[in-house]
Formats: structure tokens, sequence, C-alpha cells
């Protein structure tokens, strides 16, 4: 039932009753845990979202000095995008029962997440060593920001990823590690969305500003 | 209208449901110190932040007394009132009321009211108040450093917040902003657990359209707060890297004090648009549960079932999504285009629509209730006047036009007071009178709590009446002293002092609050299980207080809505959430 019939019926009537009685009460915490990756990820999405809005804000300013653009985040973005298709993997193996496979794809996401940050910070000292370094432009304040938050959050994606890692070795509950190995799938997938997303508008191009043009606001 | 029983022929089988994985601590620490069980890290969140509270009540007296007479206290200087003024409005806000709504009675109440046996996350839930306690400790250790803690507002505006010559812009500030940027990652922790456990977590029989208001309140308010602080931590960290680092996110090149400063290009605009993308909501985030939790005490202490109960959850809800489209009303004097401002009086108006029909259903339920005016009772009803007169100035503040003159003035601080400091204060007082007895097994002194009552409702009033009639003559907000000004009469410093008087006997008289909770809970009356008569699971649970698991070897089975009070036909005026249609026993003469 959706949420606007649920908010639509009428408790307290008799008929209403013997549906509501029907209700089964609470699910399992596999659920849970799913549900909550989703509220979290809804949470994180609006962060990354004010971070474009404040950009594009400040965009709209004359005084707008756009930041030079990195040749690097290219080779970042096809790094992140093949941890992404390593963890995707990791999933289609543990769902078919290939735990070896799954160890592989695990691990490899792994690999390819850890050498995206290090390439980030590769970026980092790039734009740090060129000319047109200015700490007081915003462009450069904003990529630092943003790239520093978004790899925060792969770093916190790490850790849950240790968690997994270090349960695939030996014995272990097929159900839960197939649990552990989706959330982290889903958890990276978005992290990818969100870095193609900020690559693509911000710091590729002047995309937010062609867009911001198209809609009107600049 | 014959509520009392559906055919009880159609039962449903019992489903399995899978029985949650408790912790089950041994030893001292692992009950009552790292616990893990939502009703221990609720008092514990409880007592934080009204220990926390206590210190910004001091604070708030430190004002008045310098307000009311100027130059007298040689340990008030113009910093320090800034620091008063600011660290008062930031610690009531966020470490005492969002805290307390949201941490204190969200843990308490959302497991045991929905029928679980915990917060699905226990583990989390622990680490969500630690870390809420290290940000009040941080909180209380700006006021340690050199330069004391930020003086800037509570609004933390830049540039003037990181800029020498307002106090704490060195180390308070960023004690500060950790401080914040801290409580919000607690708070992420706690509000996804509170949001998936209202969620996932329902007992059997517990659709959403059962779940008291109380639930109502908290989880929308929930999940406003989380979509709303990663605006105050965005904004955090930004500010932060501007003072620490020299970016200019919100820092414009400036001269100050004579001297050019290291900023350039940043947007304080920009800052102000954040901040109330969250400030709004945040006024939401603690109005939201004292609406819900206002609803089941007038519904239980009158007797009677909530009037509109679909309407009240719809307005919840609308207010909740509109409270995200009213944040500039804030910044009508920042400059902004004058047709944001046509579009934000607009929608902060419409927000009166289900804020009204709320009142309205309050009111609606107390006519021709069975009126029981025990001290939460009277704590709701005071919530209901107070609230009214703080929501009407509100019309007069959102309109563009009356807003302007009024800005900065004592109005607004009479007007915010009413309707976010006093009304939701009433809620928790009301709140804490009805929920003790469950939470100890004791009740808390009757007499006692009629006189804090009055003392608070009628000071309350005593304190921000006249604050209006300040406001309309032109006396400015966070001002430390009026001088040399002549369109401000002489009976204004009067009227000051009066309210200071008012201020401190109001203050004072809490410690009859906090005396009351310490001797009740060695002496209070025994209260039973279910002193109030309520239907809602809470008062249902075996054990008073609830024990480690809340209900006992079973869950309970949930088969009407939570207000089944009064009801035509059953022998007595409440049918618990969990008693069958088959077990209500109907009186000899129906009606």
């Amino acid at each position: 039932m959706s949420m606007f019939h649920q908010l639509m019926v009428k408790p307290w009537v008799t008929d209403q009753g013997k549906i509501d009685d029907l209700y089964a009460g609470g699910a399992s915490s596999g659920l849970a845990k799913k549900l909550a990756l989703k509220v979290f990820l809804a949470v994180v999405a609006v962060l990354f979202m004010l971070l474009v809005i404040a950009y594009g804000g400040r965009m709209a300013y004359e005084d707008w000095r756009p930041a030079p653009q990195l040749r690097l985040l290219w080779a970042n973005t096809f790094v992140l995008i093949l941890s992404s298709v390593a963890l995707q993997w990791a999933q289609y193996s543990v769902r078919r029962g290939q735990m070896d496979a799954m160890r592989v794809g695990l691990l490899a996401a792994g690999a390819f997440t850890v050498v995206f940050l290090f390439g980030q910070v590769l970026a980092w000292r790039q734009l740090g060593a060129m000319v047109y370094f200015d700490v007081t432009n915003p462009a450069i304040g904003f990529f630092y920001l943003i790239t520093g938050v978004h790899g925060l959050h792969l770093m916190g994606g790490l850790v849950a990823w240790g968690r997994t890692v270090a349960k695939v070795w030996g014995d272990f509950d097929v159900t839960k590690i197939r649990q552990s190995v989706e959330l982290c799938t889903v958890y990276w997938h978005f992290l990818l969305l969100v870095w193609l997303v900020l690559f693509g508008l911000l710091f590729t191009g002047n995309n937010l500003d062609l867009l911001l043009k198209l809609c009107g606001i600049r | 209208m014959d509520y009392v029983a559906h055919d009880a022929s159609a039962y449903a089988p019992p489903a399995e449901v899978e029985e949650m994985e408790l912790y089950h601590p041994k030893t001292f620490v692992g009950k009552y110190i790292w616990s893990q069980d939502a009703k221990i890290i609720a008092v514990q969140y409880a007592v934080t932040a009204i220990g926390i509270g206590l210190v910004a009540l001091v604070l708030s007296w430190l004002m008045r007394l310098q307000l009311a007479f100027p130059n007298s206290f040689s340990f008030i200087d113009p910093s320090n009132y800034l620091q008063f003024v600011t660290q008062h409005g930031m610690i009531m806000v966020i470490y005492l009321l969002t805290a307390l709504f949201l941490g204190g009675f969200g843990n308490y109440l959302i497991p045991l009211m929905v029928g679980a046996r915990d917060m699905v996350f226990p583990y989390v839930n622990m680490v969500s108040y630690w870390v809420y306690l290290s940000a009040v400790l941080l909180l209380i250790a700006s006021f340690f450093v050199p330069g004391g803690p930020t003086g800037a507002g509570w609004t933390l505006y830049p540039p003037q917040a990181i800029l020498q010559g307002t106090p704490g812009a060195t180390w308070g500030i960023i004690l500060m902003l950790v401080s914040l940027a801290l409580f919000i990652v607690g708070f992420t922790m706690g509000g996804l657990n509170y949001v998936v456990t209202v969620l996932q977590a329902r007992t059997r029989g517990m659709t959403l359209m059962r779940m008291p208001l109380t639930i109502w309140g908290i989880f929308t308010a929930t999940i406003l707060a989380l979509l709303a602080f990663p605006a105050l931590l965005v904004s955090a960290i930004m500010m932060l890297l501007d003072a620490t680092l020299g970016t200019s996110f919100f820092m414009p090149a400036i001269v100050s004090m004579g001297q050019q400063g290291g900023h350039a290009g940043g947007s304080p605009v920009l800052f102000q648009h954040l901040f109330w993308f969250f400030g709004h909501p945040e006024v939401y985030i603690v109005a939201l549960p004292a609406f819900g939790i206002v609803s089941d005490l007038i519904s239980v202490h009158a007797r009677k079932n909530i009037f509109g109960y679909r309407m009240m959850v719809w307005a919840i809800v609308a207010i909740g999504g509109l409270s995200f489209v009213v944040w500039a009303h804030h910044m009508y004097v920042s400059g902004m285009n004058p047709y944001f401002g046509f579009f934000f009086a607009t929608t902060t108006l419409i927000i009166a629509v289900p804020t009204a029909i709320k009142v309205y259903n309050w009111i609606l339920t107390l006519w021709h209730g069975n009126i029981r005016l025990t001290v939460p009772m009277m704590f709701a009803i005071g919530f209901i006047f107070t609230f009214i007169n703080g929501g009407l100035t509100g019309l007069f503040l959102g309109n563009v036009t009356v807003d302007v003159p009024l800005s900065d003035t004592m109005f607004v601080v009479a007007h915010f007071h009413m309707v976010m400091a006093i009304a939701p204060i009433l809620v928790v007082f009301g709140a804490i009178y009805h929920w003790y007895p469950k939470i100890t097994g004791r009740m808390l002194n009757d007499s006692l709590g009629k006189i804090h009552f009055w003392v608070t409702f009628v000071g309350s009033y005593a304190i921000y009446y006249p604050m209006h009639y300040l406001g309309f003559a032109g006396v400015p907000r966070r001002y430390y002293a009026i001088e040399g000004t002549n369109f401000i009469p002489e009976s204004a410093q009067s009227l000051n002092v009066a309210i200071t008087v008012a201020a401190l006997i109001v203050g004072a008289f809490q410690v009859v609050f906090l005396y009351n909770l310490l001797w009740s809970y060695f002496r209070g009356k025994p209260s039973g299980g279910n002193p109030w008569n309520a239907t809602t699971l809470e008062w249902q649970t075996p054990d008073t207080p609830p024990k480690h698991g809340n209900f006992g070897a079973t869950l309970p089975v949930v088969y009407r809505w939570a207000y089944d009070y009064s009801v035509p036909g059953a022998e007595q005026d409440f049918i618990p959430q969990n008693v069958p249609p088959g077990e209500v026993t109907r009186s000899s003469a129906r009606t």
C-alpha cells in the first residue's frame, strides 16, 4: 500500500480495523538495514545537493573565477567506475554461490577505491602546485571541500567493506555476507553516481553554468 | 458509532515475526553507562540536556540582570553579554530542545509506543548518545578557552563570527563549529534509528495510522532533522575552513580595524541561506514532537478521542513539508530580491493553515470532554494558549512590510520565545509529569506540580508580554545597553526591570520541579502500571518501569487505534490498544 493510501485510511472505522489487524508487524533485521542505508543515502544526497547549490549560487556572482581543470580526474573517475563494477561482480557471484569470485570482486573493489582516493590526493597536490592556486578563490575552495567530503564518505564505506572482507574467510553465514555485499554495492554505486554528477557538473567544463543558463537562472 | 468490537472471527492467524536479538548486559556499567537500552539512553539524553539547559537558564539571568540594571555588574561587559546571548540561544535550541525531544522522548517512547523491544540498532543508538555528550562537553570547554565562547549570536553570521573583535573569534567559534558538527553526526545515528524503528519494528496490528500522534510528531521531526542538519553541517565545515585555512566561502574582502584581511570574494549571504535552510525546519523539529505529545496529553486527560486524527497526521506532514520552503523569511532585511520576499511571505502564511487546523482540533477535543485538570493537562492547555499567542505574532513577522520595521527588535525575541521556547517547554514539563510514573514507577507530587505550573505559566507571560511592547517602541535586541536614544521612552527601563524580576522568579522556581523529580523518585506515591488509564502500549507493559525488552515474553498485538476513550457501549472509559474486540467489557446499559 502506498504511503498516500495509508494516510487516507480511517483507523477508527470497524471495517478498516479488520484490514489493519492483518498487518503482520516488524520485518526482519535485514530489511531494517536496507532501509537504514536508504535513509542514510537520502541524508548524504541532501548534503551533496546543498554543496552543489552553494557552488552554483556562488558561481552566479560576477567575480567568479573557474578553477583549472585536471585531466587526472578522468582517470580517477574511470577507476571509481571499476570499483563499482567489481563490487557488482562480487554481488553477482555471492548470489550464485561462487565464493572465490566474490572474494576477488570484493578485494578488487577495495583496491580500486584506494587507488581512486590516492588519485584524488594526487589531484589535490597537482592543483596546489599550479600557478592558479589561490586559497581565497571559492572555486578552488569548493574543489577541495567537495572532493574531500566525497572521499571521506568513501573511506567510511571502506570501513564497512573491511568488516565484510574480514568475515569472508573460513566459515561464514552466507546470508549475512550476501547482505553485507549487497549493502556495500548499493553504497558504492551511490557514491559513484554522486561523483559522476559532481564531476560532470562542477569539475569538467562549465556544465553547471550551462545548466543554470538553460534554466534561466543566469 | 459502534467502536467497541469488529467481528472477532476476522482475526488473522498470528504471523511468525522474527524476534529481535537483544544485547543483555551483566554489569552495572553495561546496564546503566554503556547502555544499549533505548530507555536508559533516553534518560541519559534527558539528564544531559536538562543539565546543559540549566546552564543556559543561568546565562539568561545574567543577560536579564544586565538589561535591567546596566553597568551594575563588574562581571558583565559587552563581550560577556554577547557570549551569554549566543550560548543561551544555541544551547536552548539545539542542545536542550532538539536533544530532549528526539533523543529523550524519542528514545523512550518510540519503541514502547509502537510495540518494539528496542530501537533496531541499539549499538548505534548508544554511540549516538556518547557523541552527543562529547558535543556538549566541547561546548562547555569553549567557556574555558582563551577569549571564551563565541559571541557571534546563535546564528553565527559571518563575517563577524570569525573576525577579530567579536568575542571568541579565535577559539570559541572553532569549538562551537566542531561541537555542532559532532552533534549532527550523533543525531544522524539516532535519527536513522528512530525512522527505521517506526517504519520497520512496529508490532503486529500497529499500522501507521494506528500510531499515537506523539510518534507521528517525533517521526516527522526526525525526518526534517535528517534532511535539514546537513545544511548546518555544510555551513559549519565551510566556516571552519574560512577560519582556519583561509578559504573564502563566506568571507568577503574586508578591511577590519584598519587592516586588509586575508579573505576575498566570499558570500556572507550564502551562509545565511544555508543556515536558515536548516534553521527554519529546526523550529518544527522542536515544534512537531511538541504537537504530537500535546495531542496525546489532551486526549488522555480529556478522556476523548483526538478530534480529526487523520487531519492531525496530515497537518504534521504538511507542516513538515512546508517548513523547507519558508527559510528566507528570516532574511527579509538581508537585501534579497523583493519577489523572493513575496514568495517566502506567502509560503510562511500558508503554514498557518495546517497549524490552525491543529489548534482547532485540540480545542475541539477539549469540547465536551471529561476534562481532568491534572498537572500534565494544565501544561497542555497552557501550551495551547502560548502557542496561539506566539503563532499570531508570527503572522505579523511573516509579512515583509511588517517585519522590516520590527526586525531585530525585542518584538522578535518575544515572538520566538513564546512560540518555540515557552510553548515547547510547557509540553516538555507536561510530558515529564505524564510519563514520569512509567519511567520510575512513582507519581510526581501533585501540589508541587501545580505550583510549578502556575509560576512557570503566569511568569512566562510576565516576561514576554511586555517584551512585545518594548519591540514596538523600537528597543533593539542583542544590545548590551541602550543609552542616549530619544525614541525609547524611559518607562522602557522600568519594564525591563519588571521583566528581569519575573525571569529571576520563574527560573528560581524550576528548583521546585527538580526537587519534585528527586523527592518523588524515592518518596512518590507508587503509580501502578497505568495511572492515567491511557490506551497506548507503553502503559500496558507487564512491568513498571518496563524491563529490558519492554514487553516480557510476547510482544503485544494491536487491535485498535490509540484513541478509544469513552467509547459508547464499553464499560470502562478507555480501551487499551492491545485489547481484542472480544475482550472488551460492555456496559449493561448500551447507548
